[in-house]
């Protein structure tokens, strides 16, 4: 199908998109990879009068070191994040939920930036990164302003990125020696998720020391399954002590219902699933 | 004659152009002062229209004109529904774009013609249509009630009701002495879920009204079809008009149609003497283009206790939508011979009642009546063999018609020509390592594993080779079942065959090519094929129902078999010998008895020159053959599934697929694979993935391919194929059909094998697709209703 006719714009720089951005009034959208909203657009769910596409802005994209953290551009895609060697090294965790997205053709275009501002619940990025308490940096009118991942996702496709204003990049802690794992649970391989489980766990003496879970799709923004954090610290690595940690997975969610299973499927679904996301992040 | 090419696995000459993107669909096609068109569709399931106004949409810039139904209502006829399958059967008419009312979610209430396709679409958000909602009907035990319907106007939501009961055709016994007497009775209600053919290439349509004939390019299964019914329903002339068909992007029985979009695209060409294109989005395919599947199944199966089924009772509830379209209403009837399958039962019965709701109707989908034929009798024996504690297999032996009974008149009244089901299941078991994988279902049962192991059984047969053109007739269709050939030989002795089976994604420029280059004697690469076009191919009865090569190829023999009786006179002329003493073999003409020969090249030329011919002989070696068949073809096999159940989460997956088909004397392996692993995706498709699900005011909720899961190749096995091959007696290369086997009988394997992974937990039956959410509900369920065991 076609979209409704709309301006365009591409520039080179981060400056330069803000003050397009800055002109262009309220009925504008950032064009990333595209891979979400030229579909909708295509619908004709939105029709922006303006489109600025940020693919010709370098800085945007790539990997960094920066100290205890990963800098990551916005617009650094899927699949680089799935095969960087930084990310593997020291955010495992981000490179498997990366490899999920969708296929081979969408983690391609799709960028890592743009899945986390359009903000799916059914997305794999926002859970991952919640769980890694990821810092998002964002560029302004006013200069740039850091939002932490846990204020960041507001609501259904809501985030805490205001009018006028470019998620440039995300600066997610390294877990260097971390175990971790993405379980995702599908109908098909390039489905969304239905129900995803983001998992890290730190190992110390056979004991897990720390644990840290992002859950996909079990409410209106991605969620910390905090009840199962807490009851994993300190626990032995056994399978049944990570069994009796996962029951509380779905206290606190609010998930949908839908074609894929209504609430009380998802809430087992999470369940099962942090149990076999933590054993598998913990090697066990 | 050699027989080098027939059997042999080459990769097919179509592929290069298709898939280097060198292709021409319709919507490639681009002509001189084009138009484009876009639809503006209803969104409401039921509705009366009281206003149309168009007028925001006729002022927007690049539009030539808009079409309404009010517009058109004297010029676009009804569309056509070839099947009648009673005399009493009741229709609605069914108008291109509606005029007063619309009875489906996505029916066109307006076209508008502009001069992009963009400026289309931008219009036809302006086109301000209102409606009067009425009350929807979309549940097939619903319609049947008569409380809410469909169509008001004809008083009932029933078209028909068909009934076989071999009682009363003298073909077995009365089925209720058969029910009254069993000593074990089963008794199931399956749902055959309604499905969406999901062809690749979304349906497209280019017509040119230039000149004195009205050209149409169309993603269609079946241009001769087309250009009858299109001439007849818009009151033109079929002289004046010729189809082509293209390179057509798949089909699976969903462009075996006559589109409200192919006659709306003519009318907008006649309307502004311009050409027009109408090419459909996706979301538009899966809302308007016709439907498949949709029956409620009600059987009862009477059996003696030792397994010996003595009669079988059909009750089918089928869905036909809002309308009827082509063959809509003799979906249903096409299984009505299939449900006694490979066995021998002594009475049967089959009642179907055919209702309207407010759905997009339904119509062929690859199978088209036999996979829900199939589905029920094969989920019947399983029940059957769990009634009686008998291996699955068992009961199906004790029940198969033997291959040293055949040729064998079935209960349903159709004569099997031949069959080896034995062979067939011996091979497959044999493949599948039937025995280690019971168990290690016992294994996994009894240490309660989380992940939980089923075999899933499902034995086939299907009439193919659509048809005999007197069955048919009996059958009340109104065209009949023959195939047209010619076989050309162009002066160098190159050869075009024009076949009337229009091929989309079938291969039979490569299969034809393999015939003719072995009954002629000639080189594979010095034979063309050419098709679907109706001024190149005048006459056909195109590709479905899989009768291609078996009515279709035969008819390309037969004409190559009349040039070669042709090229006799003159390589007796030329080699001055008696025609009697000319033999064909090898290629080549020979004097019997002698070293003396002559190619058909040599022959061809001579015919071209005509210096020197037989008196009276007609300079011309092209012949011409149609090919009527005198029965359906009978391909069958066993299917074998190993699935596993996470009992956890509800998640299906396929461990190991097995098949051993057997589709007669095979022209090429190559091909006949990839329709075999094809049908086995759609087929898996239907047990496990796909279904159009609408909401309560009959919108449908799977509008996209986010909703509507086809699968694709990480969500399916390695296939292990193998064949087995008992030659058709019905034709003279023994050939049977394989375009729709994998998808016949993969469905009841695979739910079969989720079944049978679960039901020692106490789950009964789970309704398709077998989605995870359901096979844990069910799991739920039993644990419940203490049904564990």
């Amino acid at each position: 199908m076609i979209p409704s006719a709309f301006d365009y714009a591409a520039p080179a720089t981060v400056a330069e998109a803000l003050s397009v951005l800055a002109d262009a009034g309220d009925d504008v959208k950032l064009l990333a990879g595209g891979q979400s909203l030229i579909p909708v657009m295509k619908l004709r769910l939105a029709d922006p009068a303006m489109v600025v596409d940020l693919g010709r802005i370098g800085e945007l994209s790539g990997v960094r070191d920066d100290g205890d953290a990963l800098l990551i551009g916005a617009m650094t895609t899927h699949h680089q994040v799935a095969t960087d060697p930084l990310v593997a090294a020291h955010l495992p965790l981000l490179a498997k939920a990366a490899a999920t997205v969708a296929d081979p053709q969408v983690r391609h275009r799709g960028t890592f930036g743009g899945a986390l501002v359009h903000a799916d619940p059914a997305g794999d990025l926002p859970a991952a990164v919640l769980a890694a308490d990821a810092t998002f940096i964002l560029a302004g009118p006013g200069g740039e302003r850091r939002v932490e991942a846990a204020d960041f996702f507001q609501g259904y496709f809501t985030t805490a990125v205001a009018e006028g204003e470019i998620l440039t990049h995300i600066r997610v802690p390294k877990y260097t020696g971390w175990g971790a794992h993405y379980e995702k649970f599908t109908r098909v391989a390039q489905q969304w998720s239905i129900v995803a489980v983001a998992a890290m766990v730190r190992v110390e003496d056979g004991t897990i020391a720390e644990a840290r879970i992002g859950l996909t799709n079990m409410g209106s923004t991605p969620l910390r399954a905090a009840a199962v954090e807490q009851a994993l610290a300190g626990t032995p690595l056994t399978r049944e002590a990570i069994a009796a940690a996962s029951a509380h997975a779905a206290e606190g969610t609010d998930p949908a219902s839908d074609l894929n299973g209504d609430a009380s499927y998802r809430r087992h679904l999470a369940e099962v699933l942090t149990r076999r996301a933590v054993i598998a992040a913990a090697g066990l | 004659m050699t027989t080098a090419e027939v059997g042999r696995a080459r990769p097919r000459k179509e592929d290069a152009h298709l898939i280097t993107g060198r292709s021409r669909y319709t919507d490639n096609i681009t002509l001189p002062g084009m138009l484009h068109l876009a639809m503006v569709r209803s969104p409401f399931a039921h509705a009366r229209i009281t206003s149309v106004d168009a007028s925001a949409a006729k002022s927007s810039p690049g539009v030539v004109a808009v079409l309404t139904g009010a517009d058109v209502a004297d010029q676009q006829g009804s569309l056509p529904n070839a099947w009648p399958i009673t005399p009493d059967q009741k229709a609605p008419a069914h108008p291109a774009i509606a005029v007063d009312t619309v009875a489906f979610a996505g029916e066109v209430v307006a076209c508008i013609i502009a001069r992009s396709a963009a400026a289309a679409r931008d219009a036809a958000e302006l086109v301000d249509v209102s409606y009067e909602e009425l009350p929807v009907v979309l549940d097939l035990e619903e319609a049947v009630k008569d409380e809410v319907l469909a169509h008001p106007d004809l008083g009932t939501n029933k078209s028909a009701t068909w009934i076989f009961d071999s009682g009363e055709a003298g073909t077995g016994k009365p089925v209720s002495e058969a029910l009254a007497a069993a000593e074990v009775l089963i008794e199931r209600t399956f749902y055959q879920q309604r499905l969406i053919p999901s062809f690749m290439e979304p349906r497209s349509t280019v017509v040119d009204p230039t000149g004195e004939q009205i050209t149409v390019w169309s993603a269609t299964q079946v241009p001769h079809i087309l250009r009858l019914m299109l001439a007849l329903t818009l009151g033109i002339p079929e002289s004046k008009m010729r189809v082509i068909a293209p390179d057509v992007g798949g089909g699976f029985g969903g462009k075996l149609q006559v589109t409200p979009e192919e006659a709306i695209t003519v009318l907008a060409a006649r309307h502004t003497g311009k050409p027009c294109k109408y090419t459909e989005t996706r979301s538009e395919s899966l809302m308007a283009a016709h439907h498949g599947r949709a029956q409620v199944q009600k059987l009862k199966l009477s059996a003696t206790k030792d397994g010996i089924v003595t009669g079988l009772d059909v009750h089918l509830l089928a869905d036909m939508g809002a309308y009827l379209g082509l063959v809509t209403s003799g979906i249903p009837i096409l299984g009505a011979f299939m449900y006694n399958s490979i066995y021998k039962f002594p009475a049967y019965r089959f009642e179907c009642t055919n209702l309207f709701t407010n759905k997009a109707w339904t119509d062929a989908y690859r199978g088209a009546g036999r996979p829900e034929a199939t589905f029920a009798i094969e989920r019947l024996m399983d029940e059957l063999a769990v009634e009686l504690d008998m291996d699955p297999l068992e009961v199906r032996e004790k029940n198969w018609i033997k291959h040293e009974e055949f040729p064998f008149t079935t209960v349903a009244g159709l004569e099997y020509d031949s069959g080896n089901y034995e062979a067939a299941t011996a091979k497959a078991l044999e493949l599948f390592g039937y025995d280690a994988l019971r168990a290690e279902q016992v294994r996994r049962r009894e240490s309660n594993d989380p992940v939980q192991l089923g075999i899933g059984i499902s034995t086939f047969t299907e009439m193919c080779g659509l048809a005999p053109s007197r069955v048919l007739g009996a059958l009340n269709y109104a065209a009949g079942g023959w195939e047209h050939a010619q076989v050309r030989v162009l002066p160098t002795g190159n050869i075009e065959v024009v076949t009337g089976s229009s091929a989309h994604g079938q291969g039979h420029e490569t299969a034809w090519s393999q015939l003719v280059a072995d009954r002629l004697g000639v080189p594979f690469e010095n034979v063309e094929v050419l098709h679907g076009d109706t001024q190149i191919s005048q006459r056909g009865l195109d590709t479905y129902g899989s009768r291609s090569l078996t009515v279709g190829g035969m008819a390309v023999l037969a004409a190559a078999d009349k040039v070669i009786e042709k090229a006799k006179v003159v390589a007796a002329h030329m080699m001055e010998a008696s025609e009697e003493d000319i033999e064909f073999t090898d290629g080549k003409f020979r004097v019997k008895g002698t070293e003396q020969s002559t190619a058909l090249g040599e022959i061809a030329f001579a015919i071209f020159s005509a210096h020197n011919l037989p008196d009276g002989f007609e300079p011309n070696l092209d012949s011409d053959a149609t090919f009527d068949p005198q029965n359906f073809s009978f391909p069958h096999g066993t299917h074998l599934a190993a699935m596993e159940v996470d009992t956890e989460t509800g998640q299906v997956t396929i461990r190991k697929y097995v098949c051993v088909d057997d589709v007669g004397v095979v022209v090429n392996p190559l091909i006949v694979e990839g329709q075999v692993h094809g049908g086995l995706a759609q087929g898996i498709a239907q047990a496990l993935y796909e279904e159009a699900v609408h909401d309560d005011a009959g919108t449908l909720v799977t509008g996209s391919f986010v909703d509507y899961l086809v699968p694709g190749a990480p969500d399916l096995p390695h296939f292990t194929t193998a064949r087995t091959e008992t030659p058709s007696t019905t034709n003279q290369l023994g050939a049977k059909g394989v375009g729709e086997a994998g998808t016949i009988a993969s469905t009841p394997a695979i739910v079969n094998g989720v079944l049978d992974a679960v039901r020692h937990l106490g789950v009964k039956d789970i309704r398709m697709p077998c989605t995870p959410s359901r096979v844990w509900a069910a799991l739920e369920e039993a644990k419940m209703t203490g049904g564990v065991q």
